[in-house]
């Protein structure tokens, strides 16, 4: 089974051990990515926030490649990008003037999109596509012992409600299950980090991580499974700040979901990249 | 036939038409039509000189039809039906063209309305052209009343149908009459006990000779019509002779098996075998089959051991019983929105958030805590949420206003305060104290000292075991986290998860929010689109006590004029068989939606009951020998108008 | 409190903002402050999203463009998914910083608008974001306390292995730039 891929811009940088794991456990399961030939850039909230419709048109145009390569679904493993071709691709079937907008737009450029294309997250594509029996058929190391906060963001079940709740999503718990580690409840699992102003607004961004680190600790978990670039991060290059800031001494891993799927997979640690956490893995790794 | 004369009426109807339609202009063309003897242009047709005007011209002019040019024919046309009669025509020489909800609310220029308008008086004349006199007929009455929920409403309705002499019937789903408000504590505005003056009502009901009560049983089937409805009840095996139980209370004081009490909102336990409420009617037990052990293991038969009477009966089984009623009143409640439905609210997420009826149990003298309001550990809290509009007026929930819910919360907020003497928070979008005194009760309960803030409850979160309230103080323009230990939601008023299924048994519509609908929404408001089912109370829409008692006593006069007089008059609007043509293919038998159709095994050709029949013309309409047809409706009538709308 | 006098109300301001995605349905706010008590940022604006959208039927132009608040959002849609009325907060930010940035309201003080423009111009240049070139031209930008601020993350980042040194390039960067000159509203200087 193959699938269009939108790797997004971090994933060659700062979430190289997102994508990694995440081709590395698909292709343990039999699925191929093909990432979408010179893709660019979602726009993600700089943008939108410059020229809303140029976001919606620059996602546009990776959904109108993925089309044109003959592709019915793109993948997406970035919750911001996710969020974003979701967006187009909800104005586009809903919004007249706003699917005139980006189909004039791409049409100077000799491209079209006929909306032929969805976007899934690669948490859709595992849980609700592939499905838990496909996923629990390929763990041969259960996790034992690992109690895991299952941390989604905002953005997986917002704001198109499109594969997961918005308020409490479930997708990555049924995941995580499969690993047998412990997924253990977690109030604040669709809380924003603030990723997107992780530059411009530390003091209020610290607040936030706190927050979540904040339950993660007061239910004793060992790991904050994540699914997205910009919470990983925060999550994790931020805890040493936080516990500046607030006389806490959080030290919690903060791994992508698919990095824990892929050590119950039992698959080369080297592809699931797992040393590029500023707080070590530790213990969950080494089972 | 005596040569036929048309006078066509175009009404003004003040400006509601006349800004639109020419309307002397329509009555010129009108004038020009075939047959037109007379036509005219007035303010107001609908109005006594209008009506006159009609009259004199029928004699000075001899008109023998007449078409009135207005609004919709569900306002006026028995008003103009009448006019003729008191001339001396039959009613049904008359015709409506709808040009005011058809032309002058719906078209933008008034060349094009004035048009249209023209159109459909030219189709109204072709029409009336062809209309034959039709006499309407009368079946008896059956007296008695079905009341169908035993809440407030229903009880008001059958006592006051009672108190004319006449028989009621109560068919009430759950083991005692009393429905949601018998859980209230105190009721707003005057703070009375619910109990104490709900009581008094069952009691009265359970005892006046002209009312039966079945409780634990529901409404299987109806059939008939306005005037003679048979309908079948399905009486719930209570599993206990209700003759021989003298309503000790034994048996539930040593069954063994507890299950979470509903009548306290699962707050408290209950047995298998028990009574919902100590004040009950009937005060007799009833055994929950599914947590009953004996049911579920076969062992067990304490109730019956102790039974002093010998009244617990395990073999007993549910009745199916017929009766005939004139008339049905729909009294089948509300219930509350599920707090689960917005995880954002706490509900089930942490143990002191809690709905509003969960606290109406709380402070109940007879509830799970004996009247202590008390947090999830036993302790009395210091900080009490009452958080308003949870799930109404919100288009991700039910976009309209529960209604009685600001009243209520402040009610709550007044026990909350009274109850703990802590600080008491009411969260609200507006305050809507619209009735008799309740603005005056906001007044009393603001000088209690609440503390009350202009926002929406948003979300409730827990940090280190305590609670805050998310908000924004909107008044202030600031956001706040406030922290309290208890919080109280109170959550849509909905209508009953059944209500699909009680629509379709007793032929009622629903309106878009998923309330039964009344044949119209101010002048009609305890009617439905089934002749003889009226509606009362929180099923059309949510309704505080006051509302819901008018509704009840409404529905009881709806009832009472239909059964005193005695007769009930039947639509000669209905399908006939042309048995010469008819083939006896049942197609229409099969069809017809209200079983109006039958056979004549003898002469093998369909008939149709017109007191059932409703003139729907679905029979007609596959009807494949073009026997069955539908009078005031025939095809030679439709055709005519179809041919003029089309022609101009 | 002042008077508010009626020439400082912009009534044109409303349709300039219902032309938007966000601004579609603000007709129909009710005021009720679901969007502020979902808000995680709400506690640092000056102006709570529900009073925004107040402000904007009111047409309070110029108070509204050169608030923080509009700043502050982490588009998070947390409102957006609960609004009561179908209500999009979230991309109502958006309109209001675009048209802040276009129409000249913006400070060049603001770090989100210094940003989110850097972000575009990177983005223009590659047709990806490259982190390492986003993150050092914000971080020389202006304020020279940033960039001691974003230190201590950069040599993270880099010796983790977190920082793709050399930027990823979209093939038909022309493309990416037409539509970027085709949708990107034009800059009109305030009055």
């Amino acid at each position: 089974m193959n699938y269009a891929y939108m790797p997004g811009c971090s994933s060659h940088s700062s979430s190289r051990d997102y994508e990694m794991s995440a081709l590395a456990v698909l292709k343990a399961l039999g699925v191929q990515l093909e990432e979408i030939k010179d893709w660019n850039c979602c726009g993600s909230t700089p943008v939108s926030s410059v020229a809303p419709v140029t976001s919606m048109a620059l996602s546009a145009r990776n959904l109108a490649l993925a089309e044109e390569a003959g592709y019915r679904e793109v993948v997406v493993t970035c919750s911001s990008c996710y969020s974003m071709l979701k967006r187009a691709e909800t104005y586009y079937r809903n919004d007249p003037a706003a699917r005139e907008m980006m189909a004039g737009a791409l049409k100077t450029m000799g491209r079209q999109f006929e909306g032929m294309v969805t976007v899934k997250h690669i948490l859709e594509l595992m849980v609700y596509h592939l499905g838990p029996e496909r996923l629990a058929a390929a763990v041969t190391k259960p996790l034992k012992d690992v109690k895991i906060v299952p941390y989604y963001g905002c953005l997986l079940g917002r704001p198109q409600k499109a594969f997961d709740d918005p308020e409490t999503p479930t997708s990555m718990d049924e995941a995580l299950r499969i690993t047998g580690a412990e997924v253990l409840r977690f109030d604040r699992k669709s809380k924003c980090c603030g990723g997107s102003v992780m530059l411009t607004k530390q003091k209020a961004v610290l607040r936030l991580v706190e927050e979540i680190l904040w339950e993660a600790a007061d239910r004793g978990a060992d790991v904050i499974a994540v699914a997205c670039p910009l919470c990983q991060l925060n999550l994790d290059a931020y805890q040493t700040r936080v516990n500046a800031e607030f006389g806490t001494s959080y030290r919690i891993p903060v791994l992508y979901f698919t990095q824990v799927l892929g050590i119950a997979m039992g698959l080369d640690k080297k592809h699931l990249a797992l040393g590029k956490t500023f707080v070590p893995a530790g213990r969950v790794v080494n089972i | 036939m005596p040569d036929v004369r048309i006078g066509v009426y175009v009404c003004h109807c003040g400006s509601n038409i006349a800004d639109k339609v020419d309307c002397a202009g329509v009555a010129e063309f009108a004038g020009g039509l075939p047959k037109v003897t007379i036509a005219r242009d007035y303010q107001y047709m609908c109005a006594d000189p209008g009506q006159d005007l009609i009259r004199k011209d029928i004699k000075d002019h001899k008109l023998n039809r007449v078409v009135v040019a207005s609004c919709s024919p569900r306002m006026h046309e028995p008003t103009f039906r009448k006019t003729l009669e008191s001339a001396g025509l039959n009613a049904y020489f008359f015709e409506m063209a709808n040009i005011r909800e058809h032309v002058s609310w719906v078209t933008e220029g008034r060349e094009q309305a004035t048009e249209k308008a023209k159109a459909l008086v030219a189709a109204a004349v072709a029409r009336v052209f062809y209309h034959e006199p039709l006499y309407e007929r009368f079946a008896d009455m059956n007296k008695r009343t079905l009341v169908v929920g035993g809440g407030i409403a229903g009880i008001e309705a059958a006592l006051k149908i009672a108190a004319s002499g006449n028989q009621v019937v109560i068919v009430e789903k759950e083991p005692s009459i009393g429905g949601n408000m018998a859980k209230l504590d105190k009721t707003f505005p005057t703070l009375d006990c619910s109990a104490c003056i709900l009581t008094p009502k069952m009691v009265a009901a359970a005892q006046d000779e002209n009312i039966t009560l079945y409780t634990y049983a529901e409404v299987e089937k109806v059939e008939g019509y306005v005037g003679n409805f048979q309908v079948t009840i399905r009486k719930k095996a209570r599993s206990v002779d209700m003759d021989k139980c003298t309503g000790c209370g034994i048996c539930y004081n040593k069954c063994p098996a507890k299950v979470p009490n509903e009548f306290d909102e699962g707050l408290g336990m209950r047995k298998a075998i028990y009574v919902p409420f100590p004040q009950a009617v009937p005060n007799k037990p009833v055994i929950d089959r599914q947590n009953c052990t004996y049911f579920q293991k076969g062992k067990c038969g304490v109730c019956s051991k102790v039974c002093p009477t010998g009244a617990v009966d395990y073999a007993q089984e549910d009745q199916l019983v017929t009766e005939d009623f004139g008339a049905i009143i729909v009294s089948t409640g509300f219930e509350t929105l599920d707090p689960t439905l917005g995880p954002q609210w706490g509900y089930g997420r942490y143990d002191n958030v809690i709905t509003a009826l969960q606290f109406e149990r709380l402070v109940n003298a007879s509830g799970p805590t004996q009247g202590k309001v008390v947090l999830k550990d036993g302790t009395v809290p210091k900080r009490v949420a009452v958080l308003h509009c949870v799930g109404s007026r919100d288009l991700n929930f039910r976009e309209y206003c529960s209604r009685f819910c600001c009243m209520s919360s402040l009610k709550l907020a007044h026990l909350a305060k009274e109850k703990t003497g802590g600080e008491v928070y009411s969260f609200y979008i507006d305050m809507r104290a619209f009735g008799k005194g309740y603005e005056e009760f906001y007044n009393r309960v603001m000088e209690e000292g609440i503390h009350f803030i202009r926002g929406k409850g948003t979300e409730v979160i827990q940090r280190a075991g305590e609670l805050f309230v998310r908000t924004e103080d909107t008044l202030l323009g600031k956001y706040r986290e406030v922290p309290v230990d208890l919080v109280v939601l109170n959550v849509a008023t909905v209508p009953r998860a059944d209500a699909e299924k009680v629509a379709q048994t007793f032929g009622i519509q629903r309106s878009p929010d998923g309330f039964f609908l009344e044949a119209h929404v101010k002048l009609e408001p305890l009617k439905t689109a089934t002749d003889g089912v009226f509606i009362a109370g929180g099923c059309q829409g949510p309704k505080d006590i006051p509302d819901s008692v008018s509704q009840g006593a409404g529905a009881a006069a709806e009832a009472l004029s239909l059964i005193e007089a005695g007769k009930v008059k039947i639509s000669p609007v209905v399908a006939s068989v042309d048995e010469a043509r008819c083939g006896g293919c049942k197609a229409c038998l099969a069809l017809c939606p209200y079983g109006a159709v039958d056979f004549d095994d003898e002469k093998k050709v369909a008939v149709v009951n017109e007191a059932v029949c409703k003139g729907c013309g679905t029979c007609a309409a596959s009807c494949a020998s073009g026997a069955m047809g539908v009078r005031h409706f025939t095809d030679e009538q439709i055709l005519a108008q179809i041919g003029e709308v089309l022609a101009v | 409190m002042e008077l508010l006098h009626e020439d400082q109300v912009e009534r044109s301001f409303l349709e300039e903002i219902t032309a938007y995605p966000g601004g579609q349905k603000i007709r129909s706010c009710q005021q009720c402050g679901t969007c502020s008590g979902s808000c995680q940022m709400a506690g640092e604006m000056d102006y709570t999203p529900r009073k925004i959208i107040e402000m904007v039927r009111a047409g309070l132009k110029r108070e509204v463009l050169t608030s923080k608040a509009i700043w502050q959002c982490v588009s998070c849609y947390a409102c957006t998914v609960r609004c009561p009325r179908g209500i999009m907060p979230t991309e109502l930010m958006y309109a209001l910083r675009s048209i802040a940035i276009q129409q000249g309201y913006c400070s060049s003080q603001e770090d989100s608008a210094v940003f989110y423009n850097t972000f575009c111009d990177v983005l223009h240049k590659y047709g990806r974001i490259h982190e390492p070139t986003l993150m050092g031209t914000f971080a020389f930008k202006g304020n020279p306390f940033r960039l001691m601020g974003m230190a201590p993350l950069g040599v993270g980042m880099l010796f983790k292995g977190k920082l793709g040194l050399i930027p990823s390039r979209v093939a038909n960067i022309d493309e990416v730039r037409k539509l970027m000159a085709l949708t990107r509203p034009k800059e009109v200087k305030a009055s």
